[in-house]
């Protein structure tokens, strides 16, 4: 471009390098504003003590059949239920098409454990602890779990029957490390 | 108005100053304790300057020597077992390291103060329940936390490093008054010149796994280096970080000031 | 805005139209910052440290709003909050590191910033307001400062908090009340960390407000320049868009290079060590030292040792202190040459040039012990410091006779380049 003969391109060309720094300058300002913003943005996810605290472990040996535990997983409630094999009948004699996010009790739990069903304890509506994990609590019209705050009934797999809330109790990642000790998380 | 009675107040000010100046005297009290303090020897560690990075195999020794020797004594508040993933170690590793510690806790069934195997997120535990625990088994001293001393003393690892090193016998002109009392040591990195801790090293104390001859100087050095790390886990990744921003920075800085002199090419000022 | 020939603004977008009409923040800023100001041409690079020091303020504010979302004003667990954010936050160090050194950027920067209005006597009519409203800002900031350096409870915290407070304690009878209901207690505890939280908070919104009526009052009779002669027609002045912006931008970016070398390379380095030490009210750093932005003023402090009159040595430093500040909100009257300008003041540029040697050598003495010969130079400077403003500066500028000087800035820009014949041909 510097050897072009013509003055007034050379000219119009200068105009257009003049332009084209201002515009770089700009650029790389709008560049590292936006690099800045990273970090403040990256700030408020979880910190690495609060996800160092991922996992829990929890003796089940003392939860007799028909009993349920509330414990916590990240500071979540979770309830961990050991079903009679009433329940255990009545979940799966429930067929898929009633159900609102269709999950058969086999898929909701670990493969010769049916019987333990680990759920968190939070509402998918809006977040409330369902009742139905202690002793003499609501465990609503399907005998699963009842949440108050606005009326979802969960069955004995804790899926949802009724009510406003759009998915089943949600299952945690979980493992059993022996027969006794199931490790969340 | 305000230039006269300025002026007065001024003079108020300095007579004041200049009284000072005549009954200050010139002369210092003298302090001999200053002769014999030592200026810290210098330490240098990967983890220096402007291009740092960790040694891993040394802060993994410096661990060591903390663990076997200096938490008898000192605490490690800041430090979480799952942080020394940072040295090496593998999770697993970490898993079976943080078991061999018992942390406080509480027994389940009973409520009654406890102790239970560490976990990951657990944090080094200290070695004295409280601070009057500390007291009474220490003379009187309580042991500090080590986790941020590199960056809680004047001097830093030099500091930390000339201390481990510098136990010695008092000189021969060393003041009555300045030698070290029962339960003292006499250190001259120290600035009391003499301090509670007694030499915590001696030649091959511990036993490294990777082989290293375990000297006085070579523990001190490993346990400096780990407690560097222990104060600014993050000191790496901060100047690696600060070499990328400082680089578009320099490249920001003159296309902008390419664009004023674009700007200004047409106007003298 | 009082500039006949500012360049009007008028929005060609109708969304800017109805804008104008409805809110006319554009039009503001147009005439603020952009093409409708008309700023001197002769600007040289000490009318950056402004704008910088607005940018530095926008830094200590989105950085502290970040970091008060993890910090705990609680003395049982602030130091370890502080901690916290260094060790577990995403990004906690980053941001935590550029508050901190962020201070010490924005007192560089303003001190700059006050050196070029001292130099270039900005101080004088018409600018007094700009120069009063400044040394609020300046205050402020000292308030602010000091309050921050208490929230990670380490030992300087504590002790200068104590420290601090023990000033008002030498007013006399009412001193140690005071000082309690400063405190909220017998020492600095819970209730002195919760208050100067909620205070370190809050003041740097009223920094920005007083810096929103220091940039008004300084469009009304404009920007000042190096040759302190106003401006008198268009062809003095260029408008601040995209003239002084793009100077800005450049100024902006080297400030940026110093403030990242010292955050992310030696963030520690005008720290104290103490200060990561967690607070003990039982046992005092052996050497206490405010920041380095407060040590001149400690010096004056420090200073004065001998009860003279029916005043207590104590209450002498503590007077001197707050009035080698509180002076320069008489500045303005104080200096009476209607000269501007240092470059044609041959005698006050010499006591100029003394003064700003002798607030470095107060600096020094603020950092050094209670020990000869420190105590007698901070005498000494002190003596300066007191005499330049209130018996020099007034005498001076009466004895003065200035250099002659340029009828225009023009002139004075076209006399600086008239030994450049060969440049390209002189501009408008």
């Amino acid at each position: 471009m510097a050897s072009d003969p013509n003055p007034n391109d050379e000219q119009e060309n200068g105009v257009r390098r003049r332009d084209f720094i201002n515009i770089a300058a700009v650029s790389f300002a709008g560049v590292g504003a936006v690099a800045v913003v990273m970090p403040l943005v990256a700030q408020m996810n979880p910190s690495a003590d609060v996800l160092a605290l991922s996992t829990t472990e929890i003796d089940i040996s003392a939860i007799q059949p028909g009993q349920a535990i509330k414990t916590s997983w990240r500071k979540q409630p979770v309830f961990v239920r050991n079903l009679t094999t009433a329940e255990i009948a009545e979940a799966n004699r429930v067929p898929m098409s009633d159900l609102r996010e269709p999950q058969s009790l086999a898929d909701r739990t670990k493969p010769g454990k049916e019987n333990w069903l680990i759920t968190l304890g939070v509402c998918t509506h809006l977040g409330c602890v369902p009742l139905g994990a202690a002793e003499g609590e609501n465990k609503g019209d399907y005998g699963g779990y009842f949440c108050p705050c606005h009326g979802s009934h969960y069955d004995t797999a804790a899926r949802i029957r009724k009510g406003p809330a759009p998915t089943n109790l949600v299952v945690p990642p979980y493992a059993f490390t022996s027969d006794t000790v199931v490790t969340i998380g | 108005m305000v230039r006269p009675l300025g002026f007065l107040v001024g003079l108020g000010f300095i007579t004041a100053l200049v009284l000072a100046i005549f009954t200050t005297p010139l002369k210092n009290e003298p302090n001999v304790a200053y002769s014999f303090v030592k200026h810290p020897r210098h330490l240098k560690l990967a983890s220096d300057g402007l291009m740092p990075h960790w040694d891993k195999a040394q802060l993994q020794r410096g661990m060591q020597v903390y663990k076997e020797v200096c938490s008898a004594c000192h605490s490690l508040n800041l430090v979480a077992f799952r942080n020394i993933a940072d040295l090496g170690y593998t999770e697993g590793q970490i898993k079976t390291f943080a078991k061999g510690f018992q942390v406080p806790s509480v027994n389940p069934d009973t409520g009654e103060v406890a102790t239970r195997d560490g976990l990951p997120s657990d944090h080094f535990p200290a070695p004295y329940a409280n601070d009057v625990a500390a007291r009474a088994a220490n003379n009187n001293a309580i042991p500090p936390d080590l986790s941020l001393i590199t960056k809680a003393r004047e001097g830093g690892k030099d500091y930390i490093y000339s201390l481990l090193t510098g136990y010695q016998n008092p000189p021969a002109n060393l003041p009555t008054e300045l030698k070290p009392g029962t339960g003292l040591h006499y250190n001259p990195y120290f600035p009391n010149l003499n301090l509670a801790m007694a030499k915590p090293l001696a030649d091959n104390q511990v036993t490294y796994a990777d082989g290293t001859k375990a000297s006085v100087d070579q523990m001190s050095k490993d346990v400096t280096a780990f407690l560097v790390w222990t104060a600014e886990p993050k000191l790496v990744k901060r100047v690696q970080v600060g070499w990328a921003v400082f680089f578009f920075l320099l490249i920001f800085t003159v296309l902008a000031y390419l664009s004023y002199r674009n700007i200004w090419a047409d106007k003298k000022h | 805005m009082s500039f006949p020939w500012a360049k009007p603004y008028e929005p060609k977008h109708p969304l800017m139209k109805w804008m104008d009409e409805k809110l006319p923040i554009p039009r503001l800023v147009y005439n603020a910052t952009g093409p409708g100001y008309p700023v001197p041409r002769n600007l040289n690079y000490f009318w950056n440290f402004g704008v910088l020091a607005g940018a530095a303020l926008m830094i200590q504010i989105i950085t502290g709003i970040v970091l008060a979302m993890h910090y705990a004003a609680n003395v049982g667990v602030a130091f370890n909050s502080v901690e916290h954010i260094m060790r577990d936050v995403n990004a906690g160090w980053f941001i935590r590191y550029a508050h901190m050194n962020g201070a010490s950027m924005f007192f560089i920067v303003v001190y700059l910033h006050i050196f070029r209005g001292l130099y270039y006597g900005s101080y004088k009519a018409p600018r007094e307001m700009v120069w009063l409203l400044g040394v609020v800002i300046f205050l402020l900031m000292m308030a602010t400062a000091f309050m921050g350096y208490v929230l990670p409870w380490g030992q300087m915290s504590f002790w200068g908090a104590q420290v601090i407070t023990g000033f008002f304690s030498a007013i006399p009878i009412v001193g140690e009340p005071v000082r309690q209901w400063l405190l909220g207690g017998f020492v600095p505890d819970n209730a002195t960390l919760n208050r100067f939280f909620s205070l370190h908070y809050l003041l740097p919104f009223v920094i920005l407000g007083v810096i929103i009526l220091h940039i008004w009052a300084l469009h009304i009779p404009g920007s000042n320049n190096p040759t302190g002669i106003e401006v008198k027609d268009e062809q003095d002045t260029v408008p601040f868009h995209p003239y002084y912006t793009a100077k800005d931008g450049f100024g902006l970016g080297v400030f940026l290079l110093v403030f990242v070398a010292l955050t992310f390379f030696s963030p520690n380095m005008l720290g104290h060590a103490d200060n990561y030490i967690p607070a003990n009210s039982l046992s005092t750093p052996a050497h206490i030292v405010p920041e380095w932005y407060f040590l001149p003023f400690y010096a004056i402090l420090k200073a004065f040792t001998f009860n003279f009159l029916w005043i207590d040595a104590k209450l002498w430093g503590v007077i001197a202190m707050f009035a080698s500040i509180a002076l320069l909100f008489f500045l303005p009257w104080l200096d009476s040459s209607p000269v501007k300008s240092s470059t044609y003041r041959p005698l006050y540029r010499i006591f100029f040039w003394v003064l700003v040697a002798d607030v470095l050598l107060l600096g020094v003495c603020g950092a050094m012990p209670a020990e000869q010969p420190w105590v007698i130079l901070s005498q000494l400077g002190a003596i300066y410091y007191f005499a330049h403003f209130l018996v020099i500066l007034p005498i001076v500028s009466r004895i003065e006779r200035p250099l002659p000087m340029p009828n225009s800035i023009t002139e004075a820009v076209l006399a600086k380049h008239a030994a450049d014949t060969s440049s390209a041909p002189a501009a408008a």
